[in-house]
């Protein structure tokens, strides 16, 4: 056990790209954590899409045993939170078990989106800020500049901001300095009272099985004590207790203000809740850590293989991934256009991204994902509420009172030439402008978005009218009534199911007419005529004509042509098994994932 | 006359230059001496006449290439061997395509056993002459239809139309002088744009528009219409005859799912053996060719037995192409498993196709999109 005064609890708060990885490992270096040899390149994300995309998906700590000028030696345990909105309750509890945070910027892009999301979040959670300038050695490096930015926005005192450059080296010593003279150790905490421990996250391992991060509020967690999980009602049997330094190292115990790992023969991810609280089974606490949320997902879309065949191999796959995430649901779906696949639930877009990522890199399956639907709120006449993510499930609309949609806060940063595009974007998306305002020489917006407006190609767009220099963040705000439909998309008369929508009444008409424009470009001339029609109940509201094919004869057939023509026509009946049947109509697979990825505008 | 129906073409490469759409097996002919070739084919004619118990020979077609640059010893040599290995019936269609400007050895080729001309007209307007590359006249082309019909050969004039700039009214003038000539046959054929060929490239860079599907389709109801007034309707997609007796009875062959020898560079036969359908086809380069007969006895770069399934695809998608249709039974029974009546039903709604219980027939508004309705019947349900 590590006496209270000697533990700093921290996190890392940063924008992507802003340095938050190379500053953990140069820590990591400083302090002797793994030779120069063992030391991979960012070591805390361990996935490749986590590598690729320098983002944090699961928290991981790392302890890190400094000998500081005091003479003293401290025990640092760097907790590395997910940075990304979709995470934000995890980002919460990793926060929720640390008293201080190393805010990184970066000293010559400043403040982004996302940081400053984040930032609030640890002032909500009473953290200590240490302010990090990094990358100060480059040479647009402005540090007065973006000291006073931060002073500005967040209202931080930056003056005493640690300037360093996580790349060379510099001033690296310094920081784990002001780590353990300006960061607080623990609060109170007694080793003698029954064990209360927040379950920080949890992830599945090949080698270990189910490993739980966690923080010791009071008393002591050791090796063979049979612990509880309050929330899931649970015991089990604790096997090992370490630490990571950052290789998973046993220790006898740990006490209060403490972090480390266990492993207890839990089966599932899904059985150990983040926030969750731990307690002792024959002497458990009187009361649960507050703030405990089971994981609500938050977007939903369906996924499909592209060949039938391979829906056995996605559920597996589905399967394995819920092992290891417990936030992303599934349940089975059939669809008239695209077979058989999932319903899937997800925290966020970027959640959704992962999940299909991996599922097409780990497991090799080619999918087809369906647009993203919100969960809708719809109030029906009888006085019940429905929520509904599938547009499929809609109720008769005679029986509806209202539907409520999902509205999002949403923060966004951007240098001034692209305001205006900025604007005119979160305009036409409905969005209600709460805020606008300067900082140097950047704008920054709040407005409230409706989701179901944010999911569609929002990013996208963003990215696209402001050339990748704007960022974004978002937090779920609340429900709100609106004249929100379910459009229809007919092809010759028939429904497809894939591509019927929730949109708001005042978007239907430019939304319809773009699908039906598109999927006139994308589904070939039959020997007939198509229709193909938006509509909301029975009332079309775009409608586009593929006219029927006129002509497709071959001039000259004689001998020596006709080995040529059987190969066409086997290739053509190859071609026919990626064609989905509608009705009387055959919509290539292609089309349907054209259709889908769609832009908006 | 119970022996089944059969015929051999013969393929002659030999062009005096080459047509901008074309891209059938040819090359440009430099005058040199080109006796090994024929002796090559004569010996693959006497092969297959060793290896297949075919025959006799009802038709034989000299195709091209250019084959009215054959002598009419050259013709003989070559007509001598069919004679000998299948015997060549007395009444045998024997058919060469000819250019006009090789009118002047028609009398040597007739002599030799050729009793019915094809004749490359391909337009009768000289400026569209020009446009397709070729070197005769419409004059020219008058003038060696009548060579042909003074020697008592029954003809054929081939023409090419939805050519760049056609309008409905041009072609019409032009096809009704045509349905003038004094031939019992016409081959009317929309110009097709085939990859590889001077045209094609010249429609990727923008420099050539032929019609549209739209026009192209109007250009062909509008032929229909005129020749049907005529009497000379179709018998065939682009094949029409003032008689069942006019009506090509080798390229019948093709159409009809029988059998054929077939010969010289590029050439590909279909022949049967025993229960098997045979399918085979020539190394098209000549020195190739010569050598694979000089080596193999035959010419044959590829042989392939078709599968039942293959043969029913190859006799639907040929046989559909026929005014008079295509019998159902003998694919039906190839490819194990009746046409489906959902998809009939509907092409016929559709006013595309009509059928009975022996025949699936192409309406004149099937005919338009042939190759769709052909993938449509030929799938099997799954």
């Amino acid at each position: 056990m590590t006496p209270r005064d000697r533990i700093r609890n921290f996190s890392i708060v940063a924008h992507i790209d802003h340095g938050k990885s190379t500053l953990s490992d140069r820590l990591i270096q400083a302090t002797g954590g793994l030779s120069d040899r063992e030391m991979k390149e960012q070591v805390l994300d361990n996935m490749d899409i986590e590598r690729e995309r320098g983002i944090t998906i699961k928290a991981q700590t790392v302890r890190l045993d400094y000998k500081a000028a005091d003479g003293e030696t401290y025990v640092l345990n760097l907790m590395d939170t997910p940075g990304h909105v979709d995470f934000a309750y995890e980002v919460s509890r990793s926060l929720a078990a640390c008293e201080g945070a190393l805010l990184v910027v970066d000293a010559s892009q400043g403040v982004e989106a996302q940081t400053l999301a984040n930032v609030y979040q640890a002032l909500d959670n009473d953290l200590e800020i240490v302010t990090v300038l990094n990358k100060i050695d480059l040479p647009a490096a402005e540090p007065e500049r973006v000291k006073q930015q931060i002073e500005d926005v967040i209202g931080l005192d930056a003056s005493a901001a640690v300037e360093i450059s996580a790349k060379t080296g510099l001033n690296i010593n310094s920081v784990l300095e002001a780590i353990v003279t300006r960061l607080p150790p623990p609060k109170s905490g007694d080793a003698d009272k029954p064990l209360k421990a927040m379950l920080v996250d949890a992830w599945y391992d090949p080698y270990m099985g189910v490993v739980v991060l966690f923080r010791v509020i009071d008393g002591v967690m050791k090796k063979g004590m049979r612990i509880k999980l309050m929330q899931a009602d649970a015991a089990y049997g604790v096997d090992r207790v370490g630490v990571f330094k950052p290789k998973p190292t046993d220790v006898a115990d740990l006490g209060p203000g403490e972090i480390g790992f266990f492993t207890a023969s839990i089966k599932e991810v899904a059985d150990a809740r983040v926030g969750d609280t731990i307690t002792e089974e024959r002497r458990p606490t009187a009361v649960a850590l507050p703030g405990f949320k089971p994981a609500q997902p938050v977007v939903f879309c369906g996924l499909f293989p592209v060949d039938a065949a391979n829906f056995e191999d996605l559920r597996a796959a589905m399967g394995r991934l819920r092992l290891n995430d417990a936030s992303f649901s599934y349940e089975m779906e059939t669809s008239a256009a695209l077979g058989f696949g999932f319903r899937c639930g997800f925290l966020g877009l970027l959640h959704l991204e992962i999940i299909q990522e991996r599922l097409t890199r780990e497991f090799n399956l080619d999918l087809i994902a369906t647009a993203p639907s919100v969960i809708y709120k719809i109030r029906l006449r009888d006085g019940t509420v429905l929520d509904l993510h599938n547009p499929a499930d809609m109720p008769d609309v005679m029986k509806i009172e209202e539907i409520e949609e999902p509205w999002i806060k949403a923060t966004i940063l951007t240098p001034d030439e692209y305001l205006g595009a900025i604007l005119k974007l979160c305009q036409d998306r409905r969005g209600l402008q709460r805020e606008l305002s300067y900082v140097g020489s950047r704008a920054m917006v709040v407005y409230d978005l409706p989701l179901n407006e944010v999911v569609f190609d929002f990013y996208d767009r963003l990215k696209s009218v402001s050339k990748g220099y704007a960022s974004f963040d978002y937090q779920i705000e609340d429900y709100r009534a609106g004249d929100l439909v379910k459009m229809a998309i007919l092809v010759n008369d028939e429904p497809v199911d894939a591509l019927s929508m929730l949109v708001h009444r005042a978007r239907a008409e430019s939304r319809g007419r773009a699908m039906c424009e598109k999927l006139k470009e994308l589904i070939p001339q039959h020997l007939f005529k198509i229709p193909i029609q938006a509509a909301i109940g029975g009332r079309i509201i775009a409608r586009e004509t593929i006219s029927a094919l006129r002509k497709d004869v071959t001039a000259k057939c004689y001998g020596g042509d006709i080995s040529r023509k059987r190969k066409l026509l086997d290739k053509q009946k190859e071609g026919k098994k990626k064609m989905r049947q509608f009705g009387k109509v055959e919509i290539p697979q292609e089309a349907f994932i054209a259709a889908l990825k769609m832009d908006g505008d | 006359m119970n022996a089944p129906a059969f015929g051999v073409y013969i393929h002659w490469p030999y062009c005096a230059a080459i047509c901008p759409y074309c891209d059938f097996n040819v090359r440009r002919d430099r005058g040199d001496d080109h006796s090994a070739l024929i002796d090559a084919i004569a010996a693959d004619i006497a092969e297959h006449g060793r290896r297949f118990s075919a025959g006799p020979a009802r038709s034989v077609f000299f195709g091209g290439g250019t084959p009215s640059r054959l002598s009419g010893a050259q013709v003989d040599k070559m007509l001598r061997a069919v004679d000998a290995a299948f015997g060549l019936a007395a009444d045998a269609e024997v058919s060469l395509e000819a250019n006009p400007e090789d009118c002047a050895r028609f009398a040597e080729h007739a002599a030799a056993g050729v009793n019915r001309f094809s004749l490359g007209v391909q337009a009768l307007e000289d400026a569209a002459l020009r446009a397709l590359g070729r070197f005769h006249s419409a004059r020219d082309a008058l003038w060696a239809i009548d060579a042909a019909a003074h020697l008592g050969a029954r003809v054929s004039a081939d023409l090419i139309y939805a050519r760049e700039g056609q309008t409905l009214d041009t072609w019409r003038a032009e096809l009704v002088r045509a349905l003038a000539l004094p031939v019992e046959h016409l081959s009317l054929y929309q110009l097709t744009i085939e990859a590889g060929t001077p045209f094609a490239r010249a429609v990727d860079r923008g420099r050539m528009a032929p019609p549209d599907a739209d026009q192209a389709a109007s250009l062909y109801a509008a032929t229909q219409a005129l020749c049907d007034d005529a009497g000379m309707p179709a018998y065939e997609i682009s094949n029409h005859a003032r008689s069942a007796a006019a009506q090509s009875r080798h390229n019948l062959l093709y159409w009809r799912g029988q059998a054929w020898a077939g010969v010289g560079p590029g050439a590909h036969g279909r022949l049967t053996d025993g229960e098997t359908r045979l399918a085979t086809s020539a190394h098209r380069g000549v020195r190739a060719y010569i050598d694979a007969v000089s080596a193999n006895g035959v010419g044959w770069v590829e042989r392939e037995t078709l599968s039942a399934q293959a043969f029913a695809d190859e006799r639907l998608l040929m046989g559909l192409r026929l005014g008079e249709g295509v019998a159902r039974r003998p694919i039906e029974t190839l490819r194990g498993a009746a046409f489906e009546e959902t998809v009939m039903t509907r092409l016929r709604d559709l006013g595309l196709l009509s059928f009975d219980a022996t025949t699936l027939r192409l309406t004149p508004a099937g005919r338009l999109v042939c190759d769709r309705v052909i993938a449509e019947l030929s799938r099997l349900a799954s």
